[in-house]
């Protein structure tokens, strides 16, 4: 008896989680492969972001004229947050093209490639949080008991990152446009987030026209996936609506992403 | 129960050229509606209405020419090609070597290549660590084995790619020819390694375009053409067929019909 494509769907994302010893395996291998031969490592994911996010807080500082102590934490979580979404969503639309040897000689789960990026990229959130310790020691933050927010925020960012990737991964290996689209898309989007602009100061901007414009972007799905996170991180005010929004997108995204694999999941060892 | 089972199986292959696969022409194209022959994605069928039944201990050789679809029919049997019509049923843990170099990294060394190769087959870490003084003993590598895979001539590849698949406890051992470019001592010791392999998986489907591997491994063969089953039957019956009586020389004892 053949399951429906439903229960086939599903069985894939069973069976590619029962692989983890392979994609956690080669998670690794991704992260220690890129630093190969070079003397500290994986450590240079740390040194980047640091010194990224440190010119960054500088520059903006003084653009807003805001004191470094509140503008280089705001950018430096925002930043490492943002590193972990755009690198699931840029590398989720060419996860199977990528993966193209892989997907056409060995018969496997489409779900352990998204398994695999979705682990890359935390191990590497996982080495930027250094970044983020060093800071709570030069800048410390309010932090209470309500910081703990962070972990389930950041499980939900993780889910939305895996069907982000399902979905993207199988549309853009049949259309080719969107993987180069996704990508503008992401560059533009990490200016129009609240990412180095401080989203509160904008909205009490005395000047009414900046404040309007900065409350537009409540429509930008990225602000709240950010702020569930930063927020508990930098031990500020956390806001109820932020969580409704991103948990009502997880839902309706891994339901897309489910009929969009019970459709075509066997069709990308075709397109790839 | 090993088995593997198809019913009508078809595998088409949209092809899409640089303009066909992105969106502008998809969209522009439902809004202008009927034109037919630009909208139409060309198709090659690479299977056409494939039905085989192998069972527990089948050893099926797989003949025919290039391009006839032997590879896709292994993909197909591997799972890894659904049918786009049809049925095929598989039951059984699959273990293909189509592609010996498919899943190695030459950055990491050849320890670590032998692990992840393993994984890939469906091995789990225990397993593939208890079998590693084995391949490392099989490969004659030596210390080479912690050196980069890139260091490694072709030829010392080969060698390594088949000391892991070689080690494993296929149920459904699927070979795609193409395993040259190594030593004859090699060969022959390799050869032994097959032949064990092959004795110790349930099913073995095997596309060759030698006479005598398919000889030594196979009882039973498909001949292939133009993506359908020409002919199913004994190894000696498909084969004589296929290549005219030279392909089955008296003095060989073996056939069994």
């Amino acid at each position: 008896m053949t399951p429906s494509p439903l229960g086939r769907a599903f069985q894939d994302l069973r069976a590619g989680w029962g692989q983890r010893e392979l994609w956690g395996h080669l998670g690794w291998q991704d992260i220690r492969q890129r630093y190969r031969r070079s003397l500290l490592g994986p450590l240079w994911i740390t040194i980047s972001m640091a010194v990224t996010a440190i010119a960054l807080g500088i520059l903006y500082a003084g653009l807003f004229g805001n004191p470094l102590e509140e503008q280089l934490p705001y950018i430096l979580v925002g930043f490492i947050v943002w590193g972990f979404i755009s690198g699931c969503v840029n590398e989720g639309s060419e996860v199977f093209i990528a993966n193209e040897g892989l997907i056409k000689h060995l018969p496997s789960p489409i779900s352990v490639h998204v398994f695999r990026l979705i682990w890359r990229q935390m191990l590497f959130f996982a080495h930027n949080l250094v970044v983020y310790a060093v800071m709570l020691i030069v800048f410390p933050q309010p932090l209470t008991w309500r910081s703990l927010a962070a972990i389930p925020a950041f499980a939900l960012i993780v889910l939305n990152g895996a069907w982000v990737a399902l979905l993207a991964g199988i549309i853009s290996t049949r259309f080719r446009d969107l993987t180069p689209i996704t990508q503008s898309i992401v560059q533009l989007m990490f200016f129009l987030t609240p990412i180095v602009w401080i989203y509160d100061d904008l909205i009490n901007s005395p000047n009414p026209d900046v404040a309007d414009r900065a409350r537009l972007a409540e429509f930008n799905p990225f602000l709240h996936f950010i702020e569930i996170i930063r927020a508990p991180m930098l031990g500020a005010d956390q806001q109820i609506r932020h969580w409704l929004v991103v948990l009502a997108i997880t839902v309706v995204g891994w339901v897309l992403a489910i009929l969009v694999m019970r459709r075509y999941r066997a069709r990308v060892a075709y397109w790839v | 129960m090993v088995s593997i089972t198809t019913r009508d199986a078809s595998v088409d292959f949209p092809i899409f050229d640089a303009k066909s696969r992105s969106l502008k022409k998809t969209v522009l194209g439902v809004v202008g509606g009927n034109i037919d022959s630009g909208a139409k994605v060309p198709v090659i069928q690479a299977l056409h209405e494939v039905t085989v039944d192998l069972e527990d201990g089948a050893r099926v050789g797989l003949v025919g020419h290039n391009g006839a679809g032997k590879s896709t029919l292994l993909r197909l049997l591997a799972g890894i090609y659904e049918p786009t019509s049809g049925t095929a049923v598989v039951h059984g843990k699959v273990a293909p070597v189509f592609d010996l170099g498919v899943g190695m990294d030459p950055e990491i060394s050849g320890y670590e290549n032998i692990l992840i190769r393993g994984l890939f087959l469906g091995m789990t870490r225990k397993q593939m660590e208890k079998r590693v003084d084995d391949i490392a003993e099989f490969t004659e590598l030596g210390d080479f084995l912690s050196m980069p895979l890139r260091t490694y001539s072709t030829g010392m590849r080969v060698r390594l790619a088949l000391g892991v698949v070689t080690s494993i406890d296929p149920e459904i051992l699927l070979l795609d020819e193409g395993i040259g470019a190594v030593d004859a001592a090699f060969l022959e010791k390799a050869r032994d390694r097959l032949g064990d392999l092959v004795a110790r998986a349930g099913l073995l489907v095997f596309a060759s375009h030698s006479d005598e591997f398919l000889r030594q491994l196979c009882t039973s063969a498909i001949w292939m053409e133009h993506g359908r089953i020409k002919q199913q039957g004994s190894l000696k019956e498909v084969l004589t067929a296929y290549k005219g009586p030279e392909a089955w020389p008296l003095e060989k004892g073996h056939g069994a019909a």
